[in-house]
């Protein structure tokens, strides 16, 4: 299978990327790791008259913690994650990492590509909904700092303006009394979740929940964040009863279709008891039992 | 477009169309048949390559990408005329039985090996979790790789 043809462009410096959307904006993909993007051109689902390879831009493989967040530039691959100390810090991104993709996809993928893309079905849109990640747009006007639930709008699509590149993605770490945790249930490696569920939770001095975050992956028309589980959680002291109710609100939040990976009841089941785990496994860290 | 890529250690110039994807470079351009075509939609992984060093799906990867950096396939696998301990084996272990995703396999192997000189089972397992086998011969699979990691640390122990 073969993409329609495309003016392809490599630059060197961000300057001269931003000069490019700028000038060509909505014609131009940008292609960071491509393993969305390419099958999707060879599919001709997408068919961008130009492709501005970012590979070769400097500093946009940056992986750091400092301040209390993790900073991922645009090109850091799910691997770089996997295989980092830096990700450590946040609890759900060090969990989900590895269930992203398969090995050698992950690779060549990346974290902002896979938010930018904003496949329904990603997983990462998921776990930064529930641990509140910014994404930092650029264009040649400056920098925007985008909360991630402004950022993703709709399937497949963002808030990202066509002359702007998403250059950064920040997520906050977990301090010591906090935790996190994905679940994802995937028919063999590689495929889509038939159910992930992101967790995130800060415990407070009191030992009662602070902040939470919950949101699912493959059981709604994009991901969703399930923020009346969320209101549910903070200001209570975690306990199985709480976790069970959490559980009961994100199966009925969500809205699965039935297809070959399951049926919709079945779906919304494995949602119940994925949120009860992930708050369990999260709570686990958090109180520092984990091992 | 000009690139220049070089390709088990030999540099090739090549006048590409930019859609042109690595898979298709190697096998028609520069006639190196052992990196296979399967599903094409970077599901199997027979079309493993490493690109400095990294497995990827050359399927999932323009041509254009790889200019100025280093591929090795399959072909490029044996030193000095003689098979590499990946080889060696799988030849020892039975690690094939149709082919077809061997050389991918191997691929995926020497770089898992390159990383973690002694994987255990369930390491190799994962490592390979992106790469089919329609024969689904796993089992002979795994001890191949377990086995040349244990020649290659006993060659570089020599």
């Amino acid at each position: 299978m073969y993409p329609a043809a495309f003016d392809y462009l490599a630059p060197t410096s961000l300057e001269e990327a931003l000069t490019v959307l700028a000038e060509r904006g909505d014609e131009v993909k940008i292609l960071a790791g491509g393993q969305s993007l390419i099958p999707m051109m060879k599919l001709r689902f997408a068919r961008p008259s130009t492709l501005m390879d970012i590979n070769r831009l400097p500093g946009l493989d940056v992986l750091e913690h400092s301040n209390g967040r993790i900073t991922m530039g645009a090109l850091v691959r799910h691997n770089d994650v996997v295989k980092s100390d830096v990700a450590k810090g946040n609890h759900t991104v060090a969990s989900a990492a590895p269930w992203v993709a398969d090995p050698i996809v992950r690779n060549l993928g990346t974290v902002a590509g896979s938010l930018a893309h904003h496949d329904p079905e990603g997983d990462w849109a998921s776990v930064m909904l529930a641990c509140g990640a910014d994404v930092v747009l650029t264009s040649r006007d400056g920098q925007r700092v985008v909360p991630i639930d402004d950022f993703l709008v709709d399937m497949f699509t963002t808030s990202c303006r066509p002359n702007e590149m998403v250059t950064e993605v920040r997520v906050v770490t977990h301090s010591a009394r906090g935790g996190g945790d994905y679940q994802k249930l995937e028919r063999k490696v590689g495929d889509y979740a038939t159910v992930g569920v992101a967790t995130s939770i800060e415990l407070d001095e009191a030992g009662k929940i602070g902040t939470a975050g919950l949101a699912l992956t493959s059981v709604y028309a994009h991901n969703l964040k399930v923020t009346e589980v969320e209101q549910a959680l903070v200001g209570s002291t975690p306990t199985t009863d709480l976790f069970a109710e959490a559980g009961r609100i994100a199966a009925a939040a969500c809205d699965p279709a039935s297809d070959t990976r399951g049926s919709a009841e079945y779906k919304r089941h494995v949602v119940d008891v994925f949120t009860r785990r992930g708050l369990a496994r999260a709570l686990e860290i958090a109180e520092g039992g984990a091992t | 477009m000009n690139i220049i890529v070089t390709v088990n250690g030999t540099e090739h110039t090549a006048d590409i169309e930019p859609r042109r994807l690595l898979v298709d470079f190697i096998r028609s351009t520069l006639k190196l048949t052992g990196t296979h075509i399967g599903c094409d939609t970077t599901s199997c992984g027979v079309c493993t390559v490493l690109l400095d060093g990294t497995p990827v799906k050359s399927c999932t990867v323009f041509a254009v990408q790889a200019d100025g950096r280093s591929i090795t396939t399959v072909e490029g696998l044996k030193q000095n005329g003689a098979l590499a301990p990946i080889q060696a084996a799988f030849k020892e272990h039975h690690g094939l039985q149709c082919g077809f995703c061997t050389p991918a396999m191997m691929l995926v192997g020497s770089a898992l090996i390159a990383e973690n000189p002694s994987p255990t089972e369930e390491e190799i397992r994962w490592a390979i979790s992106g790469n089919l086998c329609r024969c689904t011969g796993y089992m002979n699979i795994v001890a191949s790789i377990q086995a040349a990691a244990k020649m290659t640390s006993e060659g570089a122990s020599q």
